[in-house]
């Protein structure tokens, strides 16, 4: 990549996060918390991109990964009453422990075989979250009261529930998420790992060690999921089931397949689309599963690129 | 003076059939040697054995005195073994310096190492353009250019030559020789006139196992081989 | 009732489960044998023959049996139908390919769960056996309809035994399973051939659906359960293996009573999956089997 590539590249992204830090002030309330969710969930979606998009690995089961951070986060809280900073690293380690565990399983399989171990292994966590009902409350969920949301700064004391606290909090991770993509998909390894989902075979007699770089996709993936499960927690308050159920590990797919697969912006974009779309559907009573329904049919018929992979294709292609 | 390759009782066999059947092979630093063989003798399947692509079942395999038998492929291309493949495997995304970087940016190269090897294979005027925009010629060409940019000690070809034209072919055999000043080349070939020419010695396979073995000159003369191979 | 008696009551409710199963496993093992597509919205395809079977069924008064036979015969051709343009307008133009695929029948899923929710409701509707004689045994009396469930999918098993094995049809599905480019070659519709595979498939869930829906109530969301219980025995049984279907539906439907009289629905459910899962990880010959998806 070219140096001026680079400049564009540090100044389109640094535009967008200055962009939306600028939304703080002049957004109406309901868009303000919006934006502070997709923000959150686009985290997700990036980590889901890692595997996904820049791998090739079609895992269906990331849900378990965002859950582990939820509930990593959540049950130290509620139940033992930790405070924030320790107990989203209780979220993050979780999350970076169960994808290498289930990466070192599901690796052995390919293509669709994976798609449906990690499918049903996060299922098994779906389960397990019922299972534990006295401690998680299964679906009903639980709820992290403003008290245990106290996020302890050098300057002081800050509450999560905050509105514009939750939104600075939202775009710091969302931030550095971004760069650590950045970074990742033009290191050395974000060029393997491309290379390995365009032929596999190749990389292997180039001397590459494919499996030990998909597990080490596999666990940044699942990490920074687990990283938008344990934030969710924190600034939203909540914990439940749901989070775990396939929904949640069709929706980073839906969100990354619409902005574009292997972009750094595209999951941002696409989960951004998809919440409004949704948001919008539903207030018109059209039910949001339909939504989701067509959505994933139609891009896989007529958009495999995506938004922003189409814009890359076509006219910018030096965009990352 | 020890062996750069070493293969002792070789056997791999899919489904009942012994593809490859107790095979004993070895290889002097240096060489250039060919494998040849009709269709289905095993030459791919015994080469894949070599470079880790298909687990051996039984024999061992040393290579530059080490025991390599049980690694795994991407440790064998690591410690000296490059392995080009007989359908072009290239990156077709990718622009050709890009191809040949991938080889040698596990061990830290730059750009200016992959632009060395390019211009060796004469491919360095179409650095910048994308590998799958090439002529078939040419691809083959970024193909063992992949393979150079892994410096190894062992260059593994399997039918380079097919499908090249015949001034591509001269110009392969040239780029061979000047290769193998400082590479041992095995080469899985066809085409006797290509065989002739580079090869010092020649193995010849049949149904697994090793029909003969020698110089051009012996392999030429040799009476079995006449039979089985070259349909005298 | 002593413990003879008991187990023989849970080993006939353990047949009842395990003769739907095996006809919805069937269906999508076939379609993932011949056509090589992880049809997620199976269970779908279960869900809405049992909605058709209450709708059918709600037309006709009078008599419960018309109003089965109705259903019986319409609701799977309806979803066959139904399935047959989704093949043609979504998973053809995807060539089959498999990851695709797998994304698409996702959406369908979404699709027809949310049009049952929107035009058949929340709610779970019974359809009225056909018939509602019991037969009395020494130890207890048992439902007439769940034993003729039991018999009806034997025979159905037995009538795809005969269509696959013994007729062109069968013959030409077995070819393109084998061979894609090669059934082409020798002027097989291959095309036509996968809608009807697909479409048969989607059938034969209906058709499980059907007959169960007099005995487990008709439900927006009661497709779940059988896609995942389907894959399990898909997955255990073998691919394309008729004899491994029965075998593992058997299995299954009968352990499914047993294990949940020990465990909680959710633990058996949990440790099930899991197990499966692992099977797949180590022992993929079960489903993917040489030169399948797994060996890609």
């Amino acid at each position: 990549m070219s140096g001026s590539d680079t400049t564009r590249t540090i100044l389109l992204h640094g535009a967008l996060l200055a962009g939306l830090a600028a939304l703080d002030f002049v957004l109406p309330d309901y868009h303000h918390g919006v934006l502070a969710r997709v923000m959150v969930l686009s985290v997700f979606a990036m980590g889901y991109n890692i595997a996904f998009g820049y791998t090739g690995l079609l895992s269906l089961g990331h849900a378990m990964f965002f859950a582990a951070g939820l509930y990593g986060a959540a049950l130290p809280i509620y139940h033992l009453g930790w405070s924030v900073w320790p107990s989203l690293g209780a979220g993050l380690l979780a999350g970076l422990v169960l994808a290498v565990i289930v990466a070192c399983l599901a690796l052995r399989t390919l293509g669709v075989a994976f798609m449906i171990v990690t499918l049903m292994f996060s299922q098994v966590f779906y389960l397990t979250t019922l299972y534990f009902t006295t401690y998680t409350r299964g679906e009903e969920g639980l709820v992290l009261q403003q008290g245990m949301r106290t996020l302890a700064l050098p300057g002081g004391h800050i509450s999560l529930a905050n509105a514009d606290v939750r939104f600075w909090a939202a775009w710091t991770l969302f931030s550095l998420t971004l760069v650590i993509t950045l970074f990742l998909v033009r290191s050395r390894f974000g060029r393997a790992l491309v290379a390995i989902r365009e032929n596999e075979e190749r990389m292997r007699m180039l001397g590459y060690d494919v499996f030990a770089s998909k597990l080490a996709a596999m666990a940044v993936s699942g990490t920074i999921s687990a990283a938008a499960g344990a934030a969710y927690a924190v600034l939203f308050g909540y914990a439940g089931s749901g989070f775990a159920s396939i929904q949640y590990s069709i929706l980073p797919l839906l969100w990354v397949l619409l902005g574009g697969a292997a972009t750094v912006l595209g999951p941002f974009v696409g989960t951004l689309i998809m919440f409004y779309l949704i948001d919008t559907a539903s207030s018109y009573t059209t039910p949001h599963m339909l939504v989701v329904g067509v959505a994933l049919i139609l891009l896989i018929l007529y958009f495999p690129k995506g938004i922003v992979g189409t814009i890359r294709a076509k006219w910018l292609r030096w965009l990352p | 003076m020890t062996a750069l390759l070493d293969v002792r009782n070789l056997t791999r066999s899919f489904g009942g059939i012994k593809a490859v059947d107790s095979v004993n092979f070895t290889l002097q630093q240096g060489e250039i040697r060919a494998l040849i063989g009709p269709n289905g003798a095993g030459k791919t399947t015994f080469v894949s054995l070599i470079c880790g692509r298909v687990p051996v079942e039984q024999g061992t395999i040393l290579f530059n005195g080490k025991d390599i038998t049980r690694l795994p492929a991407h440790k064998r291309v690591r410690a000296g073994i490059a392995y080009t493949f007989q359908i072009t495997s290239i990156f077709a995304n990718l622009t050709v310096r890009e191809n040949v970087e991938l080889a040698g940016m596990r061990e830290g190269h730059d750009g200016s190492a992959a632009l060395a090897v390019l211009k060796q294979v004469g491919l360095d005027h179409l650095a910048e353009q994308k590998a799958g925009d090439l002529a078939y010629g040419h691809q083959r060409l970024v193909e063992i250019a992949m393979g150079l940019g892994l410096h190894p000690r062992l260059l593994i070809l399997d039918e380079p030559t097919q499908g090249l034209s015949e001034e591509e072919v001269a110009a392969f055999i040239a780029l061979i020789r000047e290769i193998a000043r400082n590479t041992t080349v095995l080469l899985i070939e066809h085409n006797m006139h290509v065989v002739m020419e580079l090869a010092q010695r020649i193995t010849v396979m049949q149904q697994g196992r090793i029909l003969a073995e020698g110089t051009p000159e012996e392999i030429r003369n040799d009476a079995d081989v006449q039979r089985a191979y070259l349909g005298a | 009732m002593g413990f003879g008696p008991y187990f023989l009551l849970a080993t006939l409710e353990g047949l009842v489960t395990a003769a739907v199963l095996a006809l919805t496993a069937l269906g999508l093992s076939l379609v993932f044998g011949v056509m090589r597509v992880v049809n997620v919205a199976h269970g779908e395809f279960y869900m809405l023959g049992a909605v058709l079977a209450w709708w059918f069924a709600s037309l006709v008064s009078g008599n419960p049996a018309l109003g089965f036979l109705l259903a019986v015969v319409l609701s799977p051709l309806v979803v066959a139908a139904v399935a047959f343009i989704a093949d043609r307008l979504v998973l053809k133009r995807l060539n089959y390919e498999a990851e695709g695929t797998i994304v698409a029948t996702i959406g369908l899923l979404y699709i027809i769960q949310q049009l049952a929710l929107t035009f058949y409701g929340a709610e779970a509707r019974p359809v009225q056996a056909p018939f509602d004689w019991r037969i009395q045994l020494p130890w207890f009396g048992y439902s007439a309809y769940k034993l003729f469930v039991i018999f009806a999918s034997i025979a159905i098993l037995i009538g795809t035994w005969f269509l696959l094995r013994r007729t062109n049809i069968g013959l030409i599905m077995r070819a393109t399973q084998i061979d894609r480019d090669m059934a082409q070659a020798f002027a097989i519709p291959v095309g036509k051939v996968y809608a009807g595979v697909f479409a048969l498939g989607a059938g034969m869930a209906a058709l499980a659906a059907v007959l169960i829906v007099p005995i487990k109530q008709a439900h927006y969301l009661m497709g779940q359960d059988p896609l995942l219980l389907s894959f399990i025995v898909v997955i255990i049984g073998g691919l394309g293996s008729l004899r491994g279907t029965v075998v593992a539906a058997l299995l299954i439907g009968l352990s499914d009573g047993i294990i949940s009289m020990f465990f909680s629905p959710t633990l058996a459910k949990m440790l099930a999956t899991l197990l499966v899962a692992l099977v797949l990880v180590f022992r993929p010959q079960g489903l993917f089997s040489p030169g399948g998806v797994a060996a890609r």
